[in-house]
């Protein structure tokens, strides 16, 4: 079913600010389609688990109006809502065997004890919990304590599946096999889903679409690529993995693209905000592993010249801080660096990239914190 | 501001509304604690400021123009201080012991520090009777003293320290436990000496736990009343005795209520401050890994000092024991040492009345109160409504006030209508239900900190509403802290005086105060075994209640109980 946010904000009281208070939601508006996977992402503090809580009915909104299949839910408590919520800390009962935490939902739904019986059997079957189903929760490891806490949400058929920071709890490895499988399981059901973390790749790995967030505002709603690769703010831009932006002026729009001056070279962009502006100044980000670099003798007429600051050798990639006098350095990776050869510190090179990597956006003050 | 904090309880109200259940038994407890904690106060200081229907501080002028009765109000606040201090230091001996110092007999010294607790709190007074009394023991059959004077200050000292010292050993071995013995270690390893790496590491851990354990032991000892009554004697009047006897002795109500609440300021000051101020300063090194260190801050000379120090406190416990079990199988203490069973055979004759109502009274109130103090936790922690801070504050408030105050306050109160109780088992019930309440609510509160609130908002997800998730998740969790918070309360209830002694009736009475009443007609034997029947009651409830619980809940279940 679809998820729909109108309006939505949270205010909540806090004597230690200027107007004693806290806006955690800052007016989001968001429409999950039927079958979706929408990630809300951003840094700690950002209001992304609140307004999840507000979907699930553990917050109401101070503002706004939340809608659940096309119905307004406002009023209707979380025991009513048709949403299944796996908890950052699992949240299993200790007092209860694997298979009674994940029959709960559907025993307090008044179903026939066989029937009920069949579907949390089918639904352990999947999550591989079987061979544990009378075991207690203090005896399973982190993984399956996961593998439960997902099961039991997933048994009661709900129409949105609710995940908060699921796997922070769990370690690298094991973080990146689960990510898969939620994926996998949601596909395999259709549930409708909205997921919670600030973990980037986690975002990119499970989601349809990412909703960026920052101080309770929504920063930019979009797919992995175009979170990553149109970024609409200068902010998420620079959340989401390391990109470097060069400030050019005198833009001129071309198709889609866009040509600026920089520093007497001419830049181009392959894709624009809608907000730039003909003739104006322009922001253009290029993601480090976007840039080129040459040795600066083989005379190649590169964007900028510099000399590498920093090399870092870490086998899959080389990454570099490259001194080119802007101020801040230019970040730059090169790929499988034992075939392509890689540069030392102090070596003058010359850094150029192709317009297709390259995005452009309105000027801005720079993000807190960028 | 105000607009947003008057909204805040708007949206808490109609929460509350969407919720009748949740609703109806908030505003239950609420009536219920108004009634049977409040109005009783409120009735005391009318009764003390409105004697005769205006008001006055005529009473207050009077007890204070009163030489007698100044110098209880002064005994009563000495007492207590020097209670609070003496009491924690042995109190933070023996914790020392358990959780520093690696001596010998760890076992036994904790059993030694417990029984008191599980005891009537004046058996000590009446040991110290047999003991040094006029017929004593030791001062007459011994020493061929006559009339030692045991009665007063010294004999009184002596009681109270032994009867509350196992209150601060339990917060202090808490506190001790809680303090990480790699900071001790560290600081040693910067070259502390043990001296000085116990003065500035480990004492000043402990401080907060210190002042909240001597405020406590401030306000029980203050409170007591059965130690007073046998020991302190005609000439070192204390304050909670004095009340009583204002009240049975003079009729003189307005003066007792008066007398009571002057016990009753610096006990709820004391409280406050340990509550508010004290009990926030607590430093937590607690870090979910129990650390064991292997370098101990003390020296062997220290541990031998440590040792002989709580085997001279044992051997005052188990000379108080002995004697009373002594006293409750010879046929006249101190000059016939023939075996009998006549004491007991006059207990089971006369006074088996008192033991039945006892184990009616202590057995109907403990579930209740116990029942209640969790409900009332779990509110107070997991949910939002108007009147939180109100029903935290009233129901925690029982524990502060001396039951000399909420007895008179029980009599003034429920006396006349629209409420007529007195003489009725139920009055005797409600007291000890909201008396105990506080034992409850503790232990409750302490579980349900321990329980993530994702368990609860788990189930709520899944469809449960406030009843069931409360039924079928929390109440299980907290099961083993109930039943260890009831053998408290059991404890308690079985034990209590001051506050029942009040409401006592010749339908309904109690072993306590049967046990007063041989003390005072001075039959020593009979008031011994009495005492004796009650300790043994007392140990069979913890003992059933521990295989119980160890029965449904398995190894979990009997750890919870701390005896």
């Amino acid at each position: 079913m679809s998820v729909r946010l109108q309006g939505v904000s949270k205010v909540f009281e806090d004597p230690s600010r200027p107007g004693g208070q806290l806006r955690a939601v800052d007016r989001v508006d968001l429409e999950v389609k039927e079958g979706e996977f929408v990630t809300f992402l951003g840094p700690s503090g950002c209001g992304k688990t609140t307004t999840l809580r507000i979907v699930s009915g553990f917050e109401a909104p101070t503002e706004g109006e939340v809608y659940i299949a096309g119905k307004r839910v406002n009023d209707i408590p979380p025991n009513k809502r048709d949403t299944s919520m796996v908890f950052q800390s699992y949240a299993i009962f200790p007092h209860m065997s694997v298979e009674q935490n994940v029959g709960f939902g559907l025993e307090l739904k008044g179903r026939p004890k066989a029937e009920a019986r069949d579907e949390t059997r089918k639904i352990m079957e999947v999550m591989g919990l079987s061979s544990m189903a009378k075991r207690r929760p203090d005896q399973l490891s982190g993984g399956q304590q996961q593998r439960v806490a997902l099961a039991r949400a997933i048994v009661n058929k709900p129409s949105v599946l609710l995940f908060d920071e699921p796997l922070s709890n769990l370690d690298a490895k094991l973080r990146d096999q689960m990510r898969l499988e939620i994926r996998r399981i949601q596909q395999r059901f259709g549930i409708t889903s909205i997921y919670v973390t600030h973990d980037q790749i986690e975002a990119m790995t499970v989601s349809d679409r990412i909703l960026v967030m920052y101080e309770g505002k929504v920063m930019q709603l979009g797919t992995p690529f175009e979170i990553y690769s149109r970024p609409a703010k200068r902010f998420v831009a620079d959340f989401i993995g390391r990109v470097n932006f060069f400030e050019a002026e005198g833009a001129a729009f071309d198709g889609e693209g866009v040509r600026a001056r920089y520093r007497g070279a001419e830049l181009r962009a392959a894709s624009r905000n809608a907000d730039c502006k003909e003739g104006e100044a322009v922001t253009i980000a290029v993601r480090p592993e976007s840039l080129r670099l040459s040795p600066a003798s083989a005379g190649e007429a590169g964007l900028l010249r510099g000399s590498i600051d920093k090399a870092v050798y870490l086998g899959a990639v080389v990454e570099y801080e490259i001194d080119a006098g802007l101020g801040r350095p230019i970040m730059a990776v090169s790929h499988d660096p034992v075939v392509t050869g890689f540069f030392k510190a102090g070596d003058a090179v010359s850094v150029s990239f192709p317009p297709e990597a390259a995005h452009a956006m309105a000027p801005e003050a720079p993000a807190e914190g960028a | 501001m105000p607009r947003t904090r008057l909204a805040g309880s708007l949206g808490e109200l109609k929460r509350l509304a969407r919720d009748p259940l949740l609703a109806a038994v908030v505003a239950a407890v609420l009536a219920a604690l108004a009634v049977f904690i409040v109005y009783p106060l409120v009735s005391v200081a009318l009764a003390a400021l409105r004697p005769q229907g205006r008001w006055t501080l005529g009473v207050f002028k009077e007890i204070f123009s009163n030489a007698y009765l100044r110098q209880g109000f002064w005994n009563s606040l000495m007492m207590g201080g020097l209670t609070a201090v003496i009491g924690t230091a042995i109190g933070f001996l023996f914790a020392f012991a358990q959780t520093r110092a690696d001596v010998p007999l760890k076992r036994l010294l904790h059993a030694v520090a417990i029984i008191p607790i599980v005891s009537p709190p004046f058996i000590g007074a009446l040991a110290i009777i047999m003991l040094f009394g006029n017929n004593g023991l030791i001062t007459w059959n011994l020493l061929r003293i006559q009339n030692f004077p045991i009665y007063g200050f010294r004999g009184l000292m002596i009681a109270q320290a032994i009867t509350f010292f196992p209150v601060a050993y339990l917060t202090l071995r808490g506190v001790l436990e809680s303090i990480n013995p790699t900071l001790e270690d560290a600081a040693m390893d910067l070259g502390g000496s043990r001296l000085k790496v116990f003065m500035r590491v480990t004492l000043p851990l402990a401080l907060p736990g210190i002042a909240s354990s001597m405020l406590v032991l401030f306000i029980e000892t203050l409170a007591d009343f059965g130690n007073p009554l046998i020991l302190a004697g005609s000439r070192f009047p204390i304050l909670s005795v004095q009340a009583y006897l204002q009240i049975t002795g003079m009729y003189d109500l307005p003066k007792g209520a008066a007398l009571s609440l002057l016990l009753l300021a610096p006990s709820i000051t004391a409280w406050v401050v340990q509550k508010y101020w004290v009990s926030r300063k607590r430093y937590v090194t607690i870090t979910g890994k129990p650390t064991t260190s292997t370098v101990k801050i003390v020296s062997p000379g220290a541990r031998v000092a440590v040792f002989v120090a709580c085997l001279a406190v044992t051997a005052v416990i188990a000379l108080i024991y002995v004697s009373i079990i002594w006293g409750a199988v010879v046929n006249v203490w101190g000059s016939d040492n023939t075996l009998t069973l006549r004491h007991f055979s006059y207990v089971f004759g006369v006074g088996f009345k008192a033991v039945r109502d006892t184990l009616v009274i202590a057995g109907l109130s403990t579930p209740v109160s116990g029942l209640l103090g969790m409900v009332i936790a779990f509110l107070v922690i997991r949910k939002a409504f108007p009147g939180r801070k109100f029903m935290e504050f009233t129901s925690m408030l029982s524990f502060a006030v001396p039951g000399t105050v909420i007895g008179i306050g029980y009599i003034l109160a429920f006396n006349k209508p629209p409420l007529i109780l007195t003489g009725t088992l139920l009055i005797l019930l409600l007291n000890f239900i909201f008396r105990y309440v506080p034992v409850g609510i503790e232990s409750g509160v302490a579980i349900l900190r321990q329980i993530d609130p994702a368990i609860e908002e788990a189930a709520v997800d899944l469809g449960a509403d406030a009843k069931t998730t409360f039924s079928r998740v929390t109440l299980p969790l907290i099961v083993p802290a109930y039943f260890s918070g009831l053998v408290f309360a059991f404890v308690r209830a079985m034990t209590a005086i001051s506050a029942a002694i009040f409401l006592v009736s010749s339908r309904w009475n109690l072993m306590t105060v049967q046990i007063m009443a041989q003390v005072e007609s001075g039959r020593l034997g009979a008031a011994a075994a009495f005492s004796v029947i009650l300790v043994l009651i007392i140990f069979a409830a913890i003992f059933l209640i521990r295989t119980l619980l160890k029965l449904r809940y398995g190894r979990y279940g009997g750890s919870m109980l701390k005896f």
